[in-house]
């Protein structure tokens, strides 16, 4: 493959590329594009939260004809949030996040010319590219886009006369969607078997590093679950469409009796959340991989507990897929299926614990290089700790019935999926960004996006949880016609305040990425001193990854800091350098780690 | 002046940007020793601003929570609540602690070696094991709980009263006489009859409908919800309770109320929230609070869904049988 090269021109070397170094950048491009749009959108709904009554130009001129006189309408806002949720799991933290890294890094950690099919992953980018549009479309439609929330329950996401989202914006949204699972399975298909088929020489199962067996879980839970999510739009569509009753059943609205009977809005919020829940693990789960990689190259010592670290994986995986009911506990679901969801959810905690601790034991007596990338895996442990925890209280069905649908539920799936997510996203790219543009990002911005953007995460998040307790439900325009939450309306003002500063803060993670990627320093081949394969390849690509014999595996990943005598923590190191790359020989008489 | 403001933005993101690339073109991209025993040290900072935060907010944020409940069987809601919540703040303190401090310790340089240390089977089993002891002990807590206030079978004498939810508002009907609730359905809603009730069921003539709630202290109340439209949630915070309203099906939950609208106003926590909110309406020239049990809305439901409250109001029994005896049957308010 490598050795004739084909001619490339612009259009097959960037825009149908089949290459996956090109098709996890133009991933990361899209998935930056689409989080802006999600970060502006939630600027704007906080501001709305904070000062309900104030006229601001910035929302005049963002939302037309949905507001008046520079006060947004209550069905935008709801429009808003329902778009922000969308647009961040799905298009940033699912197809941003894996679609980035499980590009670039699954070929290129295992030893791997390219992807088992360039053709589908190119396709799979395309479709995702084309959902992006249809996305951004419906936000144009004329009675606005979608608005019944990020998990369109119907009836209202089926019935225009509820809300004006429900028409066209919902069509759309749900075109979209359909494209969406189309392509993150053919994109999974495609991981699953490039893991499978396509490692090199010596390269075990149980030698791959971390962040390929994320990759490779987080596949297939999608592809066990997206299917599901794909059948509950295709029901909707029949429904909103084609006069069926899957979800509906006797509904009054403007004045006359719908025809709708026998279907039950309680059916798709099971298929909804057979999706919904393991989504959250999709989100999460490579997010880990990621850490782990960085934590344990840049604590230079091996990951504590790799075989444990696997085990969690597959435990959450398998858990992630029977615990989709704690979203329902009062739907009206049979209270006994709700205790078993309880055991189950809470069951989760248990590798989720495993994989923190094992973090921890990491950072131990280790020699942390505090890069950004390390920083924002810190960072992301910590909140992935504080959301964690808090998910203890929502899981029990006996606490969730009062806390459900407040802002302690915003609270906790921020902290534990949206911030987590985010920051191993963020890790990942000033980890890998020397990998995609051969030049290195600045660590000073780097530092600086980091620190505000942790204080800001916190300020945020952690009032907000207060305001759930306080019984203040989520997805409210305004609370200003509750006499008992005025008191919440100084909070409100805070968390817009630091949701701002947060939001501006990611202008310099921007500027940082933008001019890096032309004017960065210059990489060498092995920047962090790491032991993957992914840094044996030369700086500058090339088809094939590497220009010769694909290189061979030797050892696990992790073989940071390893002495000449395991036990002895003052013999010299092996090698003489505190990482040894996995191509690295065993040495005669050396035990594998 | 708006055009000038533009300006002035412009500009100041072009200077900003002049500014960034300056800036990165003197500083490195990798950590060295200087950078490591800065940052190392700023992890400190901010676990001292994190700390602060939620040390802050767990004080000072008492105030505007939600007084203790106001239903029996909610007590053990607050309980289990409490046990877990100083569970996970002694975790969290502790893990913050454990992330931000291991961050400075063992910040990098070049003269310390990090050790190598791949695997501890006993140090796994401990945190495999303490974490499922001490979620076995929720679990049992939570689903005790959880059957507790669930189990709605054979309740003695309950009051049974329709929760009835459209967009955007809710109505209420009450069993009547024979503590039976004549059927209902979308497709009998006429005229009057906004709730939809069969007047041909003989356990219909009785119910009586009303628009604000009216609960004896010391009954169990068995709720049944019917939404007309779209899915709502019947929250009543101040009772532990919540249950989602779906078209096309009955859906139930049941509580005994604790405190008279009265007593929970004379309670010290309402009290003090009330005072804390009164200084805020003042200011603004509002009307002062007092405090009402309310449901609200909790399952978003459409534009308005911001504001779909219901009044509850709590009182001795004798005067909920004056109340109730004023209220006209469905038989007499239709015709």
């Amino acid at each position: 493959m490598s050795e004739h090269h084909h001619k490339e021109t612009f259009v097959t070397k960037y825009l149908f590329s089949q290459d996956h170094k090109m098709i996890s950048k133009q991933f990361l491009i899209t998935g930056m594009f689409m989080g802006i749009i999600a970060v502006l959108m939630s600027m704007l709904f906080r501001l709305q939260l904070a000062w309900p009554e104030t006229s601001f130009s910035l929302v005049e001129a963002f939302l037309g004809s949905h507001q008046t006189d520079g006060i947004m309408d209550p069905d935008i806002y709801l429009a808003l949030v329902t778009i922000h949720g969308t647009i961040m799991i799905f298009f940033v933290l699912t197809a941003g996040l894996s679609g980035t890294f499980s590009n670039l890094l699954i070929p290129l950690q295992i030893g791997a010319r390219d992807m088992a099919s360039g053709f589908l992953n190119m396709i799979s980018y395309w479709l995702f590219f084309m959902s992006s549009v249809v996305m951004i479309i419906s936000l144009f439609v004329e009675a606005g886009p979608a608005a019944s929330g990020w998990t369109i329950y119907p009836p209202l996401s089926a019935l225009p006369q509820a809300i004006p989202g429900s028409g066209t914006g919902m069509t759309l949204w749900l075109v979209s969607m359909a494209i969406f699972v189309v392509s993150s399975l053919i994109g999974a298909l495609n991981y699953i078997v490039t893991v499978l088929n396509l490692r090199t020489k010596g390269m075990k199962m149980t030698r791959l590093p971390l962040t390929i067996w994320a990759f490779f879980v987080t596949a297939i839970i999608g592809v066990v679950s997206f299917p599901v999510l794909l059948s509950a739009a295709l029901l909707l569509i029949f429904d909103r469409s084609f006069g069926t009753s899957f979800y509906l059943s006797d509904i009054f609205i403007s004045g006359e009796v719908l025809h709708y009977q026998g279907g039950s809005p309680v059916l798709f919020e099971h298929l909804f959340w057979f999706l919904g829940h393991p989504e959250v693990y999709i989100v999460l789960l490579p997010a880990l991989g990621i850490t782990s990689e960085i934590i344990s190259t840049n604590a230079r010592k091996p990951i504590f507990g790799y075989r444990a670290m696997i085990g969690s994986i597959l435990a959450i995986a398998f858990l992630s897929t029977v615990v989709w009911g704690h979203h329902m506990f009062i739907t009206g679901m049979n209270p006994f299926l709700g205790s078993v969801f309880t055991f189950t959810t809470l069951l989760i905690a248990i590798p989720s614990a495993v994989k923190t601790f094992n973090y921890i034991t990491t950072l131990w007596k280790g020699n942390l290089q505090l890069n950004p990338a390390m920083l924002f895996s810190i960072g992301l442990v910590s909140t992935f700790v504080t959301g964690g925890l808090t998910g203890l209280v929502l899981g029990d069905s006996a606490l969730d019935i009062n806390i459900h649908d407040t802002y302690f539920v915003v609270a906790h799936f921020h902290l534990v999926m949206g911030v987590s997510a985010i920051f191993g996203m963020y890790a990942g790219i000033y980890h890998w960004f020397p990998k995609m543009y051969g030049r290195l990002m600045n660590k000073t911005l780097g530092y600086w996006h980091f620190w505000i953007t942790i204080i800001c995460a916190y300020g945020v998040f952690w009032p907000m949880h207060f305001i759930g307790l306080a019984g203040l439900p989520r997805r409210y325009y305004t609370n200003t016609n509750f006499p008992m939450f005025d008191d919440l309306a100084d909070i409100n003002v805070v968390i817009t305040i630091f949701a701002l500063v947060g939001g501006a803060a990611q202008l310099i993670f921007l500027a940082n990425f933008f001019i890096s990627m032309y004017r960065g320093e210059k990489a060498t081949q092995n920047p962090w001193r790491s032991n993957t394969l992914e840094w044996t390849t030369p700086v500058a690509h090339v088809h094939g990854n590497w220009p010769g014999r694909l290189p061979e595996v030797h050892r696990w990943a992790y073989d940071y800091s390893k002495r000449l005598d395991a036990n002895d923590d003052d013999s010299d190191f092996l090698h003489g350098e505190d990482f040894v790359l996995q191509t690295t020989p065993m040495l005669e008489g050396e035990i594998p780690s | 002046m708006l055009a000038l403001f533009y300006i002035f933005i412009g500009v100041a993101i072009g200077v900003s940007f002049w500014q960034i690339t300056r800036i990165m073109d003197f500083r490195g991209s990798i950590a060295n020793d200087k950078d490591n025993d800065a940052q190392g040290k700023y992890a400190i900072g901010f676990m001292a601003f994190l700390y602060a935060m939620m040390i802050y907010c767990l004080i000072f944020m008492n105030v505007i929570m939600l007084p203790e409940s106001a239903s029996i069987e909610g007590e053990h809601d607050d309980n289990l609540f409490n046990i877990t919540f100083w569970l996970i703040g002694i975790v969290q303190f502790g893990m913050q602690f454990l992330i931000f401090y291991f961050t400075f310790k063992y910040r990098g340089n070049k003269n310390n070696k990090a050790k190598f240390y791949a695997d501890s089977h006993k140090l796994e089993f401990i945190w495999t094991v303490t974490p499922s002891i001490v979620l076995v002990g929720l679990v049992s807590y939570g689903l005790w709980q959880w059957n507790n206030v669930m189990d709605l079978s054979d309740l003695e004498d309950p009051i049974v009263i329709e929760v009835y939810s459209q967009q955007f508002n809710w109505k209420a009907r009450y069993a009547g006489a024979d503590n039976t609730l004549g059927f209902g359905n979308v497709n009998f809603i006429k005229g009057k009859n906004t709730m939809g009730v069969d007047m041909s069921d003989v356990n219909a003539a009785d119910d009586k409908q009303v628009t604000e709630l009216y609960l004896p202290k010391g009954r169990k109340i068995h709720f049944k919800f019917r939404s007309q439209d779209v899915l709502h949630s019947a929250y009543m915070p101040h009772f532990r309770a919540q249950m989602n309203c779906v078209p096309g099906m009955v859906t139930q939950f049941g509580f005994t109320p604790k405190f008279t609208t009265n007593e929970m106003r004379n309670q010290s926590e309402v009290i003090e929230k009330s005072i804390g909110i009164n200084k805020i309406r003042r200011a603004k020239g509002e009307d002062p609070y007092i405090f009402n049990y309310l449901l609200l809305c909790n399952k978003i439901c459409g534009a308005s869904h911001y504001n779909m409250q219901f009044k509850i109001t709590v009182v001795e029994q004798d005067e909920y049988d004056e109340w109730i005896a004023e209220q006209p049957t469905l038989a007499e308010y239709i015709k």
